[in-house]
This record gives C-alpha cells, sequence and structure tokens, in this order.
C-alpha cells in the first residue's frame, strides 16, 4: 500500500447564498483545491464527491459528473458518496483508498451541500432522514431531539452541566470569528448561549450548528510525487471509517460513540501514534454535546470529563489540545455534505502555518473526526505536515 | 408477551419540530427500557425524567406513547 498526500486545498465562504446553487460552490472549491495542487482537470483520474441530500435539497440527482463535468473532468469516474454529514469524510477515505492502492495518481476528494433554499423545518425533516425513520424518525426525533438525548444521558451519568456545554459554543464562535470563510463570525458568551431559544432541550440554539451553504475538496497524491506538485503537502498518516446502528435506541450506552472510538483506535494503531502525540483537532461539533463525547472517545480526555475539560480551556487555541480552531461547525458552518472535507482543509491550513489569528503553536499534527447521523458512521483522519 | 411498561432512560422536549409533527410541538420524546431490556422510542405525555416508571398508554400512528 502507498503512502498519500494531500497536496491542493480548496474551499468557498459557508454560509447562506441565495445567489449561488449547488454545483457552483462545489465547482469554485474543486477549482481552488487544483489551483492550490497545480494540476489541471484532464489530469484527474478520479472524482468522489461527498453530498447528503442533494436531491431533497436541491432536487438534482447524479451530482458527481454533474459537478465534474462543469469542472472539465473528461470521462472519468465520477461518484457520488452519502453516509449522512460523514458523505465527504466517506469519499475521501474511498478516495485515498484508491490512490493508497495504486489504481490512480490524482484524485479529487470534495463535499458540497446547499440547504438554505429550504424553509427550517424542511431542513430538520430532510436531515431526521439520518435517523431511523420507522422508529425514531416516526416518533418526532430530529437530530437537535437526539443529541438532546445523549446531553441528558450524560448530564445525569457524569453530572455534565449546562455552562459546559455552552463553553464549547462559547470557544468555537470565539474561534469561527477569527475564519475569514466562516458563516457567523460572531463572539457570544456564555450569558447569551444559556439564554438561547430551546430546540430540544436541554440544548438552545446556541448548541446547536448552522444551516449553511458551501463546499470543499481536495487533491490527492501518493506522497513520493507530492512536491512535485506542492512542497506545502500534507502526508495522510490515517484515515479510517466505521460504523454502528442507525438508531440511537439500539446502541447499549449512548453516552459514547463506539464509531468514534474504533475509528480513533485505528487510526492511532495506523499512524503508530496516541492522542497526547495530536497538536490540534476539528471534531464533529454538529451539537456542543457532540464535542464533549468526541474528546473523550477519541482519548483527549477520560471518560465523563469532556465538560469539565471543555470548560477548562483545554480546547481553546492556546490550550492543551485545540479543538475547532475553525469556529467547528457551530461558527464555521456546517453545509452538511462538506464538513468532512472541509475538515481536512482546515487542519491543512494550520498544518502548512496559514491560520492566521487562530494559527496554533505546534502544527505538525492534526486530527479530523467527521461523523454521519447520531454516530452510525464515523470517519477520522490523522495529517501531518511536510 | 413481550413487555408495554418501562424506565425512562432518556428525554428531551421538542421545540423545534420537523415539518410533519409541527403542530404537535413542544412534546416529550423519550427512549423508554421496558420491562424486558429492550428499548424503544416514544412519546410521553406528561412531562417524566430520566428513571422514572412510565406506563404503555395507546400506539397512534405506529408511535408508542406512555405516562408517569
Amino acid at each position: 500500500m502507498r503512502s498519500v498526500a494531500v497536496v491542493g486545498i480548496g474551499k468557498t465562504a459557508f454560509g447562506a447564498f441565495a445567489d449561488r446553487d449547488l454545483r457552483s460552490l462545489a465547482v469554485e472549491a474543486v477549482e481552488n483545491a487544483m489551483r492550490d495542487a497545480k494540476v489541471e482537470a484532464k489530469q484527474v483520474e478520479a472524482f468522489y464527491l461527498g453530498n447528503f441530500a442533494g436531491p431533497s435539497f436541491v432536487g438534482q440527482n447524479h451530482l458527481a459528473p454533474y459537478v465534474g463535468g462543469a469542472v472539465g473532468f473528461e470521462g472519468i469516474p465520477c461518484t457520488r458518496f452519502e453516509d449522512a454529514c460523514a458523505s465527504s469524510g466517506a469519499a475521501f477515505f474511498h478516495a485515498w483508498q484508491s490512490v493508497a492502492a495504486g489504481i490512480y495518481d490524482v484524485v479529487v476528494a470534495a463535499g458540497v451541500e446547499k440547504m438554505t433554499s429550504q424553509t427550517t423545518p424542511k431542513v430538520a425533516e430532510i436531515l431526521a432522514g439520518a435517523g431511523d425513520m420507522a422508529s425514531e424518525g416516526r416518533a418526532g426525533a430530529t437530530f437537535p431531539a437526539l443529541f438532546a438525548m445523549i446531553a441528558r444521558r450524560h448530564m445525569h451519568q457524569f453530572g455534565t452541566t449546562r455552562e459546559q456545554l455552552a463553553s464549547v459554543a462559547v470557544k468555537n464562535h470565539a474561534n469561527g470569528a477569527k475564519n475569514p470563510l466562516a458563516h457567523m463570525r460572531k463572539v457570544i458568551t456564555i450569558e447569551q448561549a444559556l439564554a438561547g431559544k430551546p430546540i430540544a432541550e436541554p440544548l438552545t440554539v446556541y448548541d446547536c450548528s448552522l444551516i449553511s451553504d458551501g463546499a470543499a475538496a481536495v487533491v490527492i497524491v501518493p506522497l513520493e510525487h507530492a512536491a512535485r506538485y506542492n512542497r506545502r503537502f500534507a502526508k495522510v498518516l490515517a484515515v479510517t471509517q466505521t460504523s454502528d446502528h442507525v438508531a440511537l435506541d439500539h446502541k447499549a450506552d449512548i453516552t459514547l460513540f463506539p464509531a468514534v472510538k474504533a475509528a480513533g483506535e485505528k487510526a492511532y494503531k495506523m499512524a503508530g501514534l496516541t492522542p497526547k502525540q495530536i497538536d490540534l483537532a476539528e471534531l464533529h461539533d454538529c451539537f456542543t454535546i457532540a464535542e464533549i463525547v468526541a474528546s473523550e472517545d477519541l482519548g483527549f480526555t477520560a471518560k465523563g470529563q469532556g465538560g469539565p475539560f471543555a470548560a477548562s480551556g483545554a480546547t481553546g487555541i492556546n490550550g492543551q489540545i485545540p479543538i475547532n480552531t475553525s469556529g467547528g461547525l457551530k461558527s464555521k458552518g456546517h453545509p452538511v455534505g462538506a464538513t468532512g472535507v472541509g475538515q481536512l482543509c482546515d487542519i491543512v491550513m494550520q498544518l502548512r502555518g496559514d491560520a492566521g489569528e487562530r494559527q496554533v503553536a505546534r502544527h505538525n499534527i492534526g486530527l479530523a473526526q467527521n461523523l454521519g447521523g447520531s454516530g452510525a458512521t464515523c470517519v477520522v483522519t490523522i495529517l501531518e505536515a511536510a | 408477551m413481550p413487555a408495554r411498561d418501562g424506565v425512562v432512560y432518556t428525554e428531551t422536549i421538542v421545540h423545534a419540530a420537523p415539518e410533519q409533527y409541527a403542530a404537535d410541538a413542544p412534546y416529550q420524546l423519550a427512549i423508554i427500557e421496558l420491562d424486558d431490556g429492550v428499548r424503544i422510542t416514544g412519546r410521553i405525555l406528561e412531562r417524566a425524567q430520566i428513571g422514572d416508571r412510565v406506563r404503555f398508554v395507546e400506539e397512534r400512528n405506529g408511535v408508542a406513547y406512555y405516562r408517569k
């Protein structure tokens, strides 16, 4: 198996863009990534596109060739990957496999979602399809409701508090305010977060990620070719994908994500690293509780300690393990199908030292964790600076 | 006969409902651990907390409803 490197990254801004359609966002991200890698469309051998619900959000199917044709890809395999909010993590995992296996030498993995043309209740209904529609969906479970039930149980078992949940939102908004590509560049206070409109108790609007439009893309090549394209490449030390039950009520213990634990353990083993050796992480904070649980599952803190850990400042830009320096899904935005590859772009920016005001001091090794549904899919990627 | 009553494993009160249930909001959604150990997602008609014992009331449109 060959080692693989990311030689190009490209993102659009995340936000609500009434004048942009899905295809133009995806094309912009892919062209940015190809420009960064100094690769032309005719050199690309395969295109892997993550997208959660384009058919429901914008009524368009067959998205990968729809985007690929507009980029100028001619005749190459173009395939859409769907694993809920881990769709582009999954696209990247499969793109990586194809290069690692020696099948292709130049591959683009991307993600896109166009969500804001639908009303919020309609978005909630579409996203609920990542759960088990015959059981929890029929009972009226939205994604905020599923994560609210995870939060309630975590609070019950470990004493996690509302203030600790809110501290995640405050930290991520502070980071996102410094990110020019973030959806909501607004600093918030603990008091504001606690007083937010209730969405699904105990979660308020400030515990929930944003409904966003956006796209992200990376170009990957064999490590041995990487310097030909871009001296500022990032080496893929590990990428793992795991799965678990789709329905939350099928899980023995909802205070952890077994798929995240498994993906993390496999990734650490593949990279030959321990959690302490990770310099920074982008974790899938679709809800504040999700970042807290993932920080435990990935071994950054002990089980049950994620709340106090977040509130202590350990996960801030100057903390022991900076988490979501991009602003996370909470402030940067969560165009669901774009999120996984977007996290990789954010990690590579930090590894290159290009994160500006958000730049962390130690930036040699970064980890990204992309979650689908209430934990039924997880993709963990570990990248190292060139 | 399968168990019908159980204990609240976790719960939430949903304020922002999906479009098709908007008229029901706010409603309490819960995972109930039934007496035979099986867990199901249903709704609670009056408010209950984690650990509360709840009784099965009825099934409507494939959804189980409970009451303390």
